[in-house]
C-alpha cells in the first residue's frame, strides 16, 4: 500500500469570511481525518520527530492510539509530558521541529503532527479533562513567577511530583503572551483558560496582580520557598529609534496586542479599553507577532494593512503558516524596505512614514544575507497607524533587583540549559532567559527547570 | 477583590477612596502608583498613591473624575470591591535630604504630593508648599499639607484664596526669598512646564511626576513613553518621576489626547457625561 504523499487538510474559515470576526481560523479534524492522518505515520523505530520535540512527548506513541481510535489514551500520552497541549497544537513551528524531521518528509510532507496533537486535545477538552491522582505531597515548596508557556509549564509538572506550587502572575489574567500577545482567531482565549483550569486542578495556586519585585521581591520569595522559578518572558518592546516614533498613532505590537487580546478592545464600548487604528495600517517586521498585527489590523476594518520588512520572504522569521494566512487574507508586503521617519500633522498625527528602499548584500552573523540602503531611494507612503513588532527583550523587572543574579548583556538572566542561575534555588526560563523566542521553547524550558529544581530540592535534606 | 474601606467626596467631582490592599500597602513609598479595574470589561487605569497606612493594609486613591472609568468609580459605595488593584509600580521619589525644597501641587496632582511632603519633611528638609486650584473649594488637602510644611503658600485662579494668579507667580518669589535645592512639582502638564522653564532659569533641580496613558503598568506595552533628554523612557517603570527641566512636555500632552474621542463615546454610552 502506498503512503498518501500529503498531509490532510485542515478546514478552515474563508478568507473573505475570517477578516471580519475574530474566531480562530481553522476548525481542526474530524475523528474519521485524524485517523487517516495517523495512519500515514510509520511508526519509525529511532523515532526521528521525537529529537525536534522540547517537551519530549512521545509523538509516535500517541499517533498510534489515533490510529487505533483510541483517543483517550492518546490523550494521556500527551498529557504525560504536555499539560498544554491545544496551546502548542496551534501555535508551535512544527515544521523546524517534529515534522522537520519525520521520515515522510522525503517523499512529500511530514505526518500532520501538530494538528494530531491539537485533535486530541480539542477531544479531550470537549470531553472533559481528566485529572490525575495527585501525588504524596513532598512538603516542599515552590514559587514561580509568571504564569506564562514557561512559568505553567514548569508549575505543571512540579505540582505532579509532589510540591506545592504557588504562581505569582503581575497581570489580572493568566498565560502571559498566549493572553495578552497572540491573537484569538489563532489561540482562543477560552481554551488558554482551559487549559490554565487544568494546571490549577492539578492542585497549583496562581495569585493575580502581584509584581515580583515590586509587590513582594525575589528575595522575599527565597525566603519562604524552597526554590523560585523566574518565566517572566520578553515583554519589553524594541524600537526603531527612528524620528517620529512617538506621535499618536504609532503603537508597539505589545501595546496594540494587549489592547485587542487581553483588554478586548475590538468590542469597544462594550469593553472600556479602545484602540483606534484609521484606514492605511503598517505593521514593521515579518515574524510572528507581525502577522499577528497586520491581521488583527484587517478584523479592526482596515482598509490596507501592509508589512514593512527590509529583508525578503526568505529571511522572514515568522512560521509558513502565518505568512501563508496573512496573504490569504490581504496583507500587503511591501519587502526589502526600511522606515526611515514618520511625519505627523500639527497636531501631532501620524500621517505619513518614509523608507528606503534595500537589497542583498553580503551574509551577516546570523547567516542571513544583510539588507543594505540603495542611495536615493527614498519613498514616502500616507499612514494612519503604525504597528512596530522588530521584537521584545527581557521583562527588566526582575534582572535588576536580585543582588548577585548575573544578568547577560541583552538583559536576559543568565541561566544553564536546565535554568540554574547564578544564584542557588533560583531558576529561570523561557524568553527571560533566552531572549524572545517560541512558546513551545519557553514550554521545554519550563519543564527542565522543573526536573533542576526536584533535583535541587532533593540535594538539600 | 479589593475592598472600598472608606470614601470621601471632596470638592465637586474629587474623591478619596481607602483601598484594601495590604500587599500594596506594605511596600507603597511616596511618589509610586497603582493601577486598578473596576470589573471584568473595565480599562486599567493608574492612580498615583495619595497615601498609605502599613498596619491598617490600605492605599488611598484621590482622584478627579474625567472619563468613563474615574466616573464609574466615584459612584461606587463604601463595602464595594474592585476586581484588581497591583502596585506598587514605579520608581518611588527620590526623598533625602536636599536643604530647602519647594514642593508644588496642582488641582488633583496636591493628592500624590501630600506623602512626598510628609517624607521629605520626615528626612529633615525645610519644606516650602506651595498649592494651586481654580478656586478656594478646589483646593484639596491644605490642612494635611500645611503640618508638615515650614513655610505655605496658595494660588487661585480667581483669588477666592490666597494670592490670585498662578503657582508659578509664587514659586518666584519664593525663589527670590530663599535658596532653594529642589523643586517637586505635581499637577497639570502645563504647570509642571511653566515651574519647569522657571527653576531652569535659576538652575534648581527641579522633579515632575507625569500622568501618561497606560495599560499594563510593568514596561511591557510602551503606551507610556515619554521623550526625556530626547530618549525614550517610559513613565510606568522609569518614572513616573522625572527632571523636569528635560521632559517634553509637548508630545506628553499630545499623547494624553490619544483617545479622547472613544473616551467621550464611552461616556455618552455609559450616561455617566
Amino acid at each position: 500500500m502506498s503512503v498518501r504523499k500529503t498531509k490532510h487538510e485542515m478546514p478552515q474559515q474563508k478568507p473573505e469570511e475570517r477578516i471580519k470576526n475574530f474566531k480562530e481560523v481553522p476548525y481542526g479534524y474530524s475523528k474519521e481525518v485524524a485517523i487517516e492522518e495517523a495512519k500515514r505515520c510509520m511508526q519509525c523505530k529511532n523515532k526521528p520527530c521525537m529529537k525536534g520535540c522540547p517537551v519530549e512527548i512521545d509523538i509516535p506513541g500517541f499517533i498510534a492510539r489515533i490510529a487505533q481510535g483510541d483517543f483517550d489514551k492518546a490523550a494521556e500520552v500527551i498529557k504525560a509530558k504536555n499539560n498544554l497541549p491545544a496551546v502548542s497544537g496551534r501555535v508551535c513551528p512544527y515544521e523546524g521541529q517534529c515534522e522537520g524531521e519525520c521520515t515522510l518528509k522525503k517523499l512529500g510532507e511530514p505526518v500532520g503532527i501538530g494538528r494530531l496533537e491539537r485533535f486530541i486535545a480539542d477531544y479531550e477538552r470537549e470531553k472533559g479533562v481528566k485529572i490525575p491522582k495527585k501525588p504524596k505531597a513532598l512538603g516542599k515548596k515552590v514559587a514561580v513567577v509568571g504564569a506564562g508557556p514557561a512559568g505553567l509549564t514548569c508549575a505543571g509538572d512540579l505540582v505532579k511530583m509532589g510540591y506545592k506550587v504557588t504562581v505569582f502572575e503581575a497581570l489580572h489574567a493568566p498565560g502571559g503572551v498566549l493572553m495578552y500577545g497572540i491573537p484569538e482567531f489563532r489561540l482562543p482565549k477560552k481554551i488558554v483558560e482551559a487549559e490554565v483550569d487544568y494546571i490549577k486542578k492539578l492542585g497549583v495556586e496562581i495569585n493575580y496582580d502581584v509584581v515580583i519585585g515590586k509587590t513582594i521581591t525575589v528575595d522575599e520569595l527565597m525566603g519562604e520557598f524552597d526554590a523560585v522559578f523566574v518565566g517572566t518572558g520578553a515583554g519589553l518592546p524594541n524600537w526603531l529609534n527612528i524620528p517620529g516614533e512617538n506621535l499618536d498613532g504609532v503603537y508597539s505590537a505589545n501595546e496594540f496586542l494587549t489592547r485587542v487580546n487581553m483588554m478586548k478592545a475590538y468590542s469597544f464600548p462594550e469593553y472600556d479599553t479602545p484602540v483606534k487604528i484609521g484606514k492605511i495600517v503598517v505593521t514593521f517586521g515579518a515574524g510572528n507577532v507581525a502577522m499577528d498585527c497586520a491581521r488583527t489590523a484587517l478584523r479592526l476594518g482596515a482598509e490596507k494593512s501592509y508589512i514593512l520588512y527590509r529583508r525578503t520572504e526568505a529571511e522572514m522569521p515568522a512560521r509558513i503558516e502565518e505568512i501563508h494566512h496573512a496573504k490569504e487574507e490581504g496583507v500587503i508586503f511591501k519587502l526589502l524596505t526600511n522606515p526611515i521617519s514618520f511625519y505627523g500633522d500639527k497636531d501631532g498625527h501620524l500621517i505619513e512614514v518614509e523608507y528606503i528602499n534595500m537589497q542583498l548584500g553580503e551574509p551577516d552573523e546570523s547567516g542571513r544575507r544583510r539588507p543594505v540602503p540603495i542611495p536615493g531611494s527614498e519613498e514616502k507612503m500616507k499612514i494612519d497607524t503604525a504597528l512596530v513588532a522588530i521584537g521584545q527583550s527581557p521583562n527588566p523587572l526582575i534582572p535588576h533587583t536580585v543582588k548577585g543574579l548575573q544578568v547577560g548583556k541583552h538583559g536576559n538572566i543568565v541561566a544553564d540549559d536546565d535554568g540554574r542561575t547564578s544564584v542557588p534555588g533560583l531558576f529561570a526560563g523561557g524568553d527571560i532567559a533566552t531572549g524572545a523566542a517560541t512558546v513551545i521553547l519557553a514550554m521545554g524550558a519550563g519543564k527542565r527547570a522543573a526536573r533542576a529544581i526536584d533535583q535541587y530540592i532533593k540535594s538539600k535534606k | 477583590m479589593y475592598q472600598i474601606l472608606e470614601k470621601k467626596v471632596l470638592p465637586e467631582t474629587v474623591k478619596l477612596m481607602k483601598i484594601k490592599a495590604p500587599l500594596v500597602a506594605k511596600k507603597a513609598q511616596p511618589g509610586q502608583f497603582i493601577i486598578l479595574r473596576i470589573d471584568e470589561k473595565g480599562e486599567r487605569i493608574p492612580l498615583t498613591i495619595a497615601d498609605f497606612d502599613r498596619k491598617k493594609g490600605t492605599i488611598t486613591i484621590i482622584f478627579l473624575e474625567v472619563g468613563k472609568t474615574t466616573k464609574q468609580l466615584g459612584k461606587l459605595a463604601v463595602g464595594s470591591s474592585l476586581l484588581n488593584f497591583v502596585g506598587p509600580l514605579g520608581v518611588p521619589s527620590e526623598v533625602k535630604k536636599y536643604g530647602t525644597v519647594v514642593c508644588v501641587g496642582g488641582g488633583v496632582g496636591i493628592a500624590p504630593l501630600y506623602p512626598i511632603v510628609k517624607s521629605l519633611k520626615e528626612q529633615g528638609n525645610f519644606v516650602i508648599s506651595i498649592l494651586g486650584a481654580k478656586n478656594e473649594k478646589l483646593l484639596l488637602l491644605e490642612k494635611e499639607i500645611q503640618e508638615f510644611s515650614d513655610e505655605f503658600y496658595i494660588a487661585t485662579d480667581d483669588g477666592s484664596k490666597g494670592q490670585k494668579g498662578f503657582v508659578s507667580d509664587v514659586l518666584q518669589q519664593v525663589i527670590n526669598k530663599h535658596k532653594v535645592d529642589m523643586v517637586m512639582a505635581i499637577g497639570p502638564i502645563i504647570m509642571m512646564k511653566v515651574v519647569s522653564d522657571l527653576t531652569r532659569k535659576y538652575n534648581i533641580k527641579t522633579l515632575v511626576s507625569l500622568n501618561p496613558i497606560m495599560v499594563d503598568g510593568t514596561g511591557m506595552c510602551g503606551g507610556c513613553r515619554v521623550s526625556v533628554d530626547g530618549k525614550t523612557k517610559f513613565a510606568c517603570v522609569d518614572g513616573p518621576e522625572f527632571d523636569g527641566h528635560k521632559v517634553d512636555y509637548a508630545n506628553l500632552m499630545l499623547r494624553n489626547r490619544r483617545f479622547m474621542h472613544e473616551e467621550g463615546e464611552a461616556c455618552k454610552l455609559e450616561g455617566v457625561q
